[in-house]
């Protein structure tokens, strides 16, 4: 097998020395075609989790509000989507959208005159992980909320706050607190969860490797480098997190460690 | 139909009562908690209610800022209804503030920035002005030196004054306290009645639910004594210590001096 590369490419020096010595085939490291291609999937899990993430974590403050409203339609409505999303499977949800909904859609004509879905499947991926994910965090957020008194809000409605006042500065601020634990795991599972993508095309990080590894043949090498990979990608996630977590940590209230 | 603007209020005059309670009643389901309680508070004066648990007290001061909604009556403060659906509630809390039996201070905010936040974000008021106003409340509340402690790092005595300062941000021109040294051990009610006495010898208008007979006798103009729903007995507090004429009061009185 050739693998000549130029002396400056140092990752790639070490790809061909491990082939050479090991048999291991890491073509991610020597060949710059994959390297480009696992390169770009990685980014493009990151991606997928940090718009979700982003998302969900909106649906989820917004959802959790909305539950505590005073119309019962609004409640039903929340409710309703939250059963919707945690009584299905995310695979199932993600076919749903770009499968059932994206045909009903109208499509668009592109530059070159073709006709293109009105979302990519990209978007779709994203719509479809906010929603899902973000079904979780209201409940998450619900539980947070929750633990803040009654009194405590008494007393903010005695300073004069309005409900939504009271959610924004005093409640949302300790919920948030009290629900990071549980926070932290849902984000974890939603990163993982990017890696359904895969089943509309979108090239992420378990995409991008199933074709390095069928055009390579160096499957059980892939496997591991995937694993490990995602194992990098939640640790970094989870070190992250229990950084905010430690930041927002009062003294004398709850579990703060002080500052 | 759409909801007719509330009739203007008539100007509060200082020689009127601040606060009207008249014939007030609530109901928590088929139980009546009030039975129509009746009381004038002047400017400037301390009035204390007693008596004892579940006779009312707590939910009447509660209904003098809107937190509890009455069920029939009326309150006005500075002529303005309480019990009107149209009533703009921030104007009401404004002018009266409140203090609660658990303190009820925001856990993940500094002693300074509780006293802060309303003034901030409730009245839009300029951070530097109300942050040196607040400085001052610390220090009136004698607990200089504590402006960056946070609630959970402060004695119970400690978050009561900071709560009293919180509320006295608001500019408030009455106060109510909800048997504000109920959950204090002995040594440190004192320094929050100290707080109290001050304020009320500053002539602001303070209403207190309260336990303490000794400083309702010092402290107060005059004193409610309610029981099951109505107001037994009302009298300046050395008639009503030395002279009660109710049984009921003599009773109460009778078994905790």
């Amino acid at each position: 097998m050739a693998c000549d590369v130029a002396p400056p490419d140092v990752i790639a020096a070490a790809g061909c020395w491990i082939l050479d010595h090991t048999g291991v085939n890491l073509t991610i490291l020597h060949d710059e075609f994959d390297r480009r291609r696992f390169v770009s999937g990685i980014g493009m899990t990151i991606w997928l989790s940090v718009v979700s993430l982003f998302f969900s974590l909106i649906i989820g403050v917004v959802g959790a509000w909305a539950q505590g409203s005073d119309y019962k339609w609004i409640r039903r409505l929340i409710n309703g989507f939250i059963v919707v999303f945690r009584n299905t499977p995310p695979l199932v949800q993600i076919f749903f959208f770009y499968f059932g909904i994206s045909t009903l859609l109208p499509s668009v004509e592109d530059d070159v005159g073709m006709r293109q879905p009105l979302f990519s499947n990209i978007q779709w991926a994203i719509f479809s992980l906010s929603l899902f994910a973000g079904a979780f965090n209201i409940e998450i957020f619900r539980s947070g909320i929750e633990a803040v008194p009654n009194s405590t809000k008494e007393a903010a409605a005695a300073l004069g706050y309005t409900r939504l006042g009271t959610y924004l500065h005093i409640v949302l601020p300790l919920a948030i607190r009290v629900c990071l634990p549980a926070l932290n795991n849902n984000l974890v599972n939603l990163l993982k969860t990017t890696s359904l993508a895969y089943a509309i095309a979108v090239p992420e990080l378990l995409y991008a490797s199933k074709n390095i590894w069928t055009d390579a043949q160096n499957v059980p090498t892939m496997m591991v480098v995937l694993l490990l990979t995602y194992v990098a990608l939640v640790g970094v996630l989870v070190w992250a997190m229990n950084a905010w977590e430690r930041s927002m940590a009062i003294p004398g209230f709850g579990q703060g460690r002080g500052r | 139909m759409a909801a007719a603007p509330a009739p203007a209020a008539p100007a509060w005059t200082p020689d009127e009562p601040i606060i009207r309670v008249t014939d007030v009643h609530k109901s928590f389901g088929s139980f009546e908690v009030l039975k129509g309680m009746s009381m004038d508070v002047r400017k400037g004066e301390a009035i204390c209610i007693i008596g004892p648990s579940g006779s009312g007290k707590s939910t009447l001061i509660r209904c003098m800022n809107a937190l509890v909604d009455i069920t029939k009556g009326s309150i006005t403060v500075e002529n303005q209804e309480v019990n009107d659906p149209n009533l703009d509630k921030l104007k009401l809390r404004r002018k009266v503030g409140m203090v609660f039996q658990q303190y009820n201070l925001f856990p993940h905010k500094t002693a300074l920035q509780n006293v802060m936040m309303a003034p901030i974000n409730v009245l839009k008021q300029d951070k530097k002005e109300v942050e040196e106003r607040a400085r001052k409340l610390i220090a009136k509340v004698r607990l200089t030196g504590k402006e960056n402690s946070y609630p959970g790092e402060l004695s119970g005595g400690q978050q009561q004054r900071v709560a009293i300062a919180r509320s006295l941000a608001m500019r408030p021109d009455i106060m109510l306290f909800d048997e504000v040294t109920a959950a204090l051990d002995p040594e440190t009610v004192k320094e929050v009645l100290v707080t109290i006495r001050e304020l009320a010898e500053e002539g602001m208008t303070c209403i207190l639910v309260t336990h303490e007979m000794k400083f309702a006798r010092d402290v107060a103009d005059h004193i409610y004594f309610t029981d099951k729903g109505v107001i037994v007995e009302h009298a300046p507090p050395e008639e009503f210590f030395d002279n009660p004429k109710d049984e009921r009061t003599k009773t109460f009185l009778g078994q905790i001096l």
